[in-house]
């Protein structure tokens, strides 16, 4: 259901030449047609069974979420639906305790992009455009905390919320987060940055323009395109996050939506139809960022990575 | 080029306060969460801490102890194991679906999608999915019973030689259209003249496949293995979320052996340690990224 949707809108992620580069026009000969529309035909089949075999789980999850538990109870959970209901998801959101969790979900993740962000976009600016000393030590340095596995950090990181006093509360995941996350943000916004044209800033400091106003009226609004890749991207990335949540969380009404699946999960055991409503309802959100800003998630996955 | 020396020229020799607080202020913030938290972790794999007392320095007691630990060496073998699977694979499978979708026709856009979507699914909800799949009574081995494989029906999940197996095939069915969109955009940068050049030679679409796709996606290729080895290393949710590590271990890797170990068993100095073997099992790859980007950051 969901990919029917995306199929309309879904763009080319790797790039705007679309159709054009194409077989050059073949001699109209009868063989050689045949040839192509058997190619064409063979591609389709071939595309389409992945795709098909890539959807069946998402669709087999929708209509689990829509089954009674009667239903499944009497013909097991990989059968053919006989029922049809939107209780699962009732329960799944009010019972099993899921609109408390998304809440927290969206209290840790909004907070966490802007704030990352934020603070990144203010670093990459520096370094890309003013000569610090140790530029590049320091850009390196932050990128590498990002590539440190995050194991070594848990139990320091567990402890050191719980010195703060914040243990057990959505600001510890969202410092937590926030600092594990940033390094990576700087790179690529550095990377982004580095690439405007000096002449534009040069024009603003004659202007009078300090450091504070360049950045917030010139190079922030031209970072644009980076920094909405990166908000899809991190969206996802936070919102998704389970581990950090449970290190830093305990009581289940502080947990986010990924943790109160697996509560949910030993909560309604064999209850397939609720797990699988509240995997819908978890998976929603970053779903419908991907369907919106598709382009630019697409966009995001290629930063710091494809150069 | 021309750009690059007027931004060089363009950089105030002295560099203003707030400038130098644009980088302090985000940098001590991943000290404090992350530089320092890290080595408290490398401190702590030295010890022996249930996390009440104080930790007791015990030197490389944690390292020597792995030795003998059972569970540790199968953790270990398949995190190995896991990394040679779920690598291997989604790099394969990720190199074919951007072959067999990199041309624009028609109807490419959803079968890209399609590949695609389960990349924001977060590991958790991919996971659940795939339990109901793999249920005795699941969809798995209902087809399999219908295609007149019923001696190959099994508790996919609860059975030591089966679990493990059972847990690679989510995390790949999301990790293949990520590595996908990589590949899509690295065989996008090819210059098209290579190959016109090698038809005209009369090379066979294989000779044009080792000759020049490969050689020209090697940048691809360093960035897709450093972030499958670093992905790999911290897989943790899908397991997590389908079997904690069991039954009997069978399915455990070290990130979730060293959270049990930590969270569970209360043994913060052990898990610390294994922790720092995950450390440097990926050292490498963090060194050799660092290098490229060092040598990119300028």
């Amino acid at each position: 259901m969901t990919a029917t949707h995306a199929s309309s809108r879904v763009e080319d992620p790797a790039g705007r030449d679309g159709g054009t580069a194409k077989v050059p026009a073949a001699a109209p000969r009868r063989p050689a047609l045949r040839g192509r529309a058997l190619r064409t035909t063979g591609f389709h089949l071939t595309a389409g069974l992945l795709s098909a075999l890539w959807l069946l789980p998402i669709a087999l999850v929708l209509v689990t979420s829509t089954r009674t538990f009667d239903d499944i109870a009497a013909h097991g959970v990989g059968s053919w639906p006989h029922s049809f209901t939107f209780d699962s998801f009732r329960q799944a959101w009010v019972d099993g305790g899921q609109q408390r969790a998304l809440i927290n979900s969206m209290l840790v993740t909004i907070p966490t992009v802007a704030l990352s962000l934020g603070l990144a976009s203010m670093a990459a600016f520096a370094l890309s455009r003013y000569d610090l000393p140790f530029r590049r030590v320091l850009l390196l340095l932050m990128l590498g905390g990002n590539l440190l596995p995050p194991q070594i950090l848990l139990i320091p990181v567990s402890k050191l919320s719980e010195v703060l006093g914040i243990y057990d509360q959505l600001y510890a995941l969202i410092g937590v987060q926030v600092g594990f996350g940033v390094g990576f943000y700087v790179f690529v916004l550095h990377g982004f940055m580095r690439s405007i044209p000096g002449e534009i800033q040069q024009a603003a400091v004659i202007d009078g323009a300090g450091p504070w106003q360049i950045y917030w009226r010139i190079i922030l609004p031209l970072a644009r395109p980076a920094l909405a890749a990166l908000t899809a991207l991190s969206f996802t990335w936070i919102f998704n996050d389970l581990l950090w949540a449970i290190t830093v969380l305990r009581t289940d009404s502080q947990m986010p939506i990924t943790a109160s699946l697996i509560g949910l999960q030993g909560q309604y055991v064999s209850m397939w139809n609720v797990i699988a409503a509240g995997s819908v309802i978890a998976a929603a959100p970053t779903v419908a960022v991907f369907l919106r800003f598709q382009r630019h998630f697409v966009a995001g996955l290629n930063l710091g990575a494809v150069k | 080029m021309a750009l690059i020396g007027s931004t060089r020229r363009s950089r105030a020799t002295r560099v203003p306060p707030v400038v130098l607080a644009f980088v302090l202020i985000p940098l001590l913030a991943e000290a404090f969460w992350v530089f320092w938290p890290a080595l408290q972790g490398f401190y702590l794999s030295l010890t022996s801490w249930d996390g009440l007392g104080a930790p007791k320095f015990v030197g490389l007691g944690n390292f020597s102890e792995m030795l003998h630990d059972e569970v540790f060496r199968t953790a270990a073998i398949n995190t190995v194991l896991w990394l040679l699977l779920f690598g291997g694979l989604s790099a394969g499978l990720g190199l074919g679906a951007a072959l067999l979708l990199q041309q624009e026709r028609r109807g490419i856009g959803f079968y890209r999608a399609a590949l695609f979507l389960p990349v924001v699914f977060s590991l958790v909800a991919t996971a659940l999915v795939w339990q109901a799949m793999y249920q005795p009574d699941g969809l798995i081995n209902n087809v399999l019973e219908a295609v007149g494989l019923g001696s190959w029906k099994h508790a996919w999940l609860a059975d030591q030689d089966t679990a493990f197996y059972a847990v690679i095939v989510p995390a790949l069915w999301r990790q293949v259209g990520y590595v996908m969109v990589l590949y899509l955009a690295g065989l996008k940068g090819i210059d098209p003249a290579l190959y016109e050049a090698a038809k005209v030679d009369g090379a066979t679409p294989l000779q044009q496949f080792r000759h020049i796709t490969l050689p020209q996606l090697r940048s691809v290729n360093a960035v897709v293995l450093s972030v499958i080895v670093i992905d790999s290393l911290r897989s943790f949710d899908v397991v997590w979320a389908l079997t904690r590590g069991g039954p009997y271990h069978s399915s455990e890797l070290l990130s979730t052996y060293m959270y049990s170990t930590a969270f569970q068993s209360l043994r913060l100095g052990y898990g610390s340690a294994l922790a720092v073997v995950i450390f440097v099992l990926a050292f490498g790859v963090i060194a050799s990224y660092l290098v490229r980007a060092f040598r990119e950051a300028d």
